[in-house]
């Protein structure tokens, strides 16, 4: 490791290392730093992927797939099963395997990678960023870097440290618990989904298959909510109820960023990117590929930076312009339509549930499902029809 | 069990994940979270959001 690098990318989640790799690429020196020990480890996240969008900024590798998956299962408050199948391919994935890999190819594009880098604080120079504070095992250490971006994940601090606002509110924050777990008896073929305002307020419970039995249990619920009963204490309910042989493989605490992207993601020398920026998808919260969608903005935006010499907050707005066409203008209408659907009432959910049910499955569409959910809102059909325009 | 009182907010090491979402909802940035242990600085005004938020209830008010 230098002591010098074009850009500093802090964090290395798929966000972060996607970053790393495309700054590389474009020929500028980079640093990636992660504070844990090893690259992948521990898998806060469902790892539910759609293939269209992720190959858009990686070649899926077979062996980072646990179970392909071809469609959903929607889950009425009264348990009604709703199967919908989509118009692409899903994956389960490793991510134990995928996050390493993805810092990997960032490596292999030349970026320097280094582990137990807990980065503490930022260098100014004139009031602008100018590299980063690090402890790396004992030693306490400062890269200059020309830009830092930030891609530290929901616990982000380094737009704050730049004096961006990147507070998430209680309602918008999803808390999440999940286990993975074997003995979980479902159909391998789909995501399963429950939900429930009463049981669920603000989120849903889901069922990742990946494989053999062993699935991802987990559930997220607004912060607006919380306050009464914890996610975990809801899972283990839910566990005892549904699933009381599963064994435990893995139990992880979490949470997404369910807004619109931030009001401000970038700085003079600074670009956030992923759940550091609010890029998950507001309805889902999948953040995976939507944070690589920005990361491969940001890092080519940022090679091309330094590669003119000037990395103002001005010139970093391309990357704001190209990632709100690419996805941030579409989570505006999405974070609309959340506020609808986490405000359906059991008795709404179970009769929506019904009305699907009566559609023959090739018609069971996501598109229609919103145009049925959504009758009597056509302005929000207007807004979503324009947004996938 | 190790119960760390810190202005006003108890704090369970052996219940946390490390998962970070008590720091991003924090509104006065007052948590400061390494990859093993977490501390609440004298910036915290006890408005409890790091409490309620958390998923698996590491942390709680100094009267629960
Ligand atoms: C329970 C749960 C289920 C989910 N399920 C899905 C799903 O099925 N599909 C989907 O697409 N998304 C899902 N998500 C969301 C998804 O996990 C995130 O959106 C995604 O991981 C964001 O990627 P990232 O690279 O921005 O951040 P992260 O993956 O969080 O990576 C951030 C990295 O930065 C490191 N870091 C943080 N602070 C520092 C520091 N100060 N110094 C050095 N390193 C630091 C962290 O250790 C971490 O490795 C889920 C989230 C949760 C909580
Ligand atoms: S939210 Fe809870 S589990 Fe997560 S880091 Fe904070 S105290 Fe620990
Ligand atoms: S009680 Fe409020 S101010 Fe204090 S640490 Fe928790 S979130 Fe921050």
């Amino acid at each position: 490791m230098n002591k010098k690098y074009d850009i500093v990318v802090v964090g290395a989640g798929p966000a972060g290392s996607t970053a790393a790799r495309f700054a590389a690429q474009s020929g500028a020196s980079v640093l990636l730093l992660e504070k844990d020990r090893e690259i992948g480890i521990p898998v806060r996240c469902a790892e539910g992927v759609g293939e269209k969008g992720l190959e858009t900024v990686v070649k899926i590798k077979p062996h980072w797939i646990a179970q392909e998956v071809s469609g959903v299962t929607l889950i009425s408050p009264s348990e009604d099963r709703v199967d919908v199948e989509s118009n692409e391919m899903g994956y389960v994935l490793n991510r134990k395997i995928f996050d390493y890999e993805l810092a990997q190819m960032a490596a292999t594009a030349g970026a320097d990678v280094l582990t137990r880098a807990y980065v503490h604080g930022l260098l100014f120079r004139e009031g602008k960023v100018s590299g980063v504070k690090l402890q790396h095992l004992d030693a306490e250490l400062e890269v200059e870097a020309s830009i830092v971006i930030g891609a530290d994940g929901v616990e982000s601090r380094v737009g704050r440290w730049a004096g961006l606002k990147t507070k998430t509110s209680m309602k918008d924050m999803e808390t999440c618990a999940q286990v993975t777990a074997s003995h979980i008896d479902v159909d391998e073929r789909y995501c399963q989904f429950y939900f429930s305002n009463e049981k669920y307020p603000g989120g849903y419970l889901w069922i990742f298959p990946k494989g053999n039995g062993l699935a991802n249990v987990g559930l997220g619920l607004s912060g607006e909510y919380s306050k009464h009963k914890s996610p975990l204490a809801c899972l283990q309910d839910f566990l005892d109820a549904k699933f009381p042989h599963a064994s435990i493989l893995t139990t992880v605490a979490g949470g997404v960023p369910c807004s619109p992207t931030l009001e401000q993601i970038i700085s003079d020398g600074l670009m956030l990117v992923g759940d550091a920026a609010h890029q998950a998808n507001p309805v889902s919260g999948g953040g995976i590929t939507s944070g690589m969608i920005a990361a491969k903005i940001a890092g080519q935006v940022a090679g091309a930076a330094i590669a003119d010499g000037n990395v103002s907050k001005k010139r970093l707005t391309e990357y704001v312009n190209l990632w709100n066409k690419a996805e941030g203008n579409k989570h505006k209408v999405f974070y609309k339509l959340k506020k609808f659907v986490y405000n359906l009432t059991d008795e709404e959910l179970d009769n929506a549930a019904r009305i699907l049910l009566d559609m023959p499955i090739e018609k069971r569409t996501l598109v229609n499902i919103f145009k049925s959910a959504l009758i009597k809102h056509p302005s929000l059909i207007v807004d979503i029809i324009k947004a996938f325009a | 069990m190790e119960i760390k009182n810190m202005q006003g907010i108890s704090y369970r090491r052996d219940l946390c994940d490390f998962c970070g979402t008590c720091v991003a909802v924090c509104p006065h940035d007052a948590i400061e979270l390494s990859e093993n242990d977490l501390q609440i600085t004298e910036k915290c005004t006890q408005c409890m959001n790091c409490v309620y938020i958390c998923p698996v209830r590491a942390l709680g008010g100094s009267d629960e």
